[in-house]
């Protein structure tokens, strides 16, 4: 019997057609770059994270017992959860005043208001105009650092605690919350409350120092040479998610 | 993504594409709109309408999410199998929410015998 030769070559037509489905690699199958994938993919996981804060609140608030009665008779006590807007009830230089949640509204206007900047500075990278993208970034970093002001001030606000205090049962008096104490409520209130919006605002701290290493770039034209402002994109990408969490935040912890 | 088109070219400068920023106001609009109306129903509805108010507040920021991640961030405009990546394991996340909220209720029974 005679064999063929086994260094015969293989006629063109018959190799395997180079694969080239959506999956194939060498392409965009979602039509996004690999950074801004990434980057929503890194959103995702940040999401799971604000998400097992926000569902630890929820367990947190059921496991304790909840305050019965008129809200006009509330008063605080570790014995219950509070009412939120019993507790966020102040303004800054409106001392003594009783304006519930005007505060963490107007927080919550300026995040979104710096989203919107945000928005304009991307869509001014798609027309390639350095100026606006500038404008735009800087309007962003502005906004980002007033609503990260508003938060040291209403975290100074809750830990220092009202002129009174709370009564305890053994005499003694607790002004303010911390980690081990809380005059508002149940110590795990003040934890999940620093928690909750500390990790935010960190979010928001690393949001602003991303905008202004972006500034910097933008106007010492590295984006502009490099052809298209993605990195901007990549970053608005980043800032919205730090607004659309706040979003959440506000409902769960301070409507509901 | 198609900005990897642009190639580098100093004339562009010259004379910018008008900014089409209605869809960017559009959202904006809704989202104060919808945050206003939340703020007014904190107050306007009775306590006694609670779990009411709780559904309005949730499905509201529901909303406000949509324009958000929607808008803002350009996941309306993006491909399916992007969109549903992102949303289908968010989705899950409610489920999480659900069960441990019940589970505190449980918890909270266990320790206070009501």
């Amino acid at each position: 019997m005679s064999t063929t030769t086994t260094t015969q070559t293989i006629p063109a037509a018959t190799l395997p057609e180079p694969r080239s489905g959506s999956w194939d690699g060498g392409n965009e199958p979602f039509k996004a770059s690999y950074g801004k994938l990434m980057m929503w993919f890194f959103l995702l996981t940040d999401a799971f994270t604000f998400a097992a804060f926000l569902t630890t609140y929820g367990l947190m608030r059921q496991r304790h017992l909840a305050y019965v009665g008129a809200p006009k008779d509330f008063t605080f006590s570790t014995a219950y959860w509070p009412i939120p807007e019993k507790v966020f009830n102040s303004f800054p230089g409106l001392h003594g005043m009783d304006i519930p949640l005007a505060f963490v509204a107007l927080m919550t206007m300026i995040l979104i208001f710096s989203s919107v900047t945000m928005v304009l500075a991307v869509e001014a990278g798609h027309r390639m105009d350095k100026n606006d993208v500038q404008k735009w970034l800087l309007w962003t970093i502005l906004f980002g650092s007033m609503f990260i002001s508003c938060q040291a001030w209403e975290w100074g606000h809750f830990i220092t605690g009202s002129e009174h205090g709370l009564k305890m049962a053994d005499g003694s008096t607790i002004f303010g919350a911390a980690l081990t104490q809380n005059e508002y409520g149940p110590v795990l209130f003040a934890d999940l409350f620093f928690f909750i919006t500390g990790f935010h605002g960190f979010h928001v701290f690393s949001g602003i120092c991303l905008l202004t290493w972006c500034f910097i770039a933008t106007t010492n034209g590295t984006f502009h040479k490099r052809g298209h402002y993605e990195m901007v994109e990549k970053i608005g990408l980043y800032w919205h998610f730090v607004d659309l969490v706040w979003v959440f935040v506000f409902t769960f912890f301070y409507l509901i | 993504m198609d900005h990897t088109a642009h190639d580098f070219d100093p004339s562009v400068e010259a004379h910018h594409a008008k900014p089409n920023t209605r869809p960017i106001f559009i959202a904006l609009a809704w989202i104060v709109g919808i945050t206003t109306l939340e703020f007014a129903i904190a107050f306007a509805l009775p306590h006694t309408m609670a779990t009411l108010k709780n559904s309005i507040f949730i499905v509201m920021t529901i909303l406000k999410a949509f324009f958000i991640v929607g808008e803002f961030m350009h996941l309306k405009h993006e491909t399916k199998g992007l969109i549903w990546t992102i949303l289908i394991p968010m989705a899950l996340l409610i489920w999480l929410l659900v069960a441990l909220v019940t589970e505190g209720s449980y918890i909270g029974e266990a320790i206070f015998n009501r």
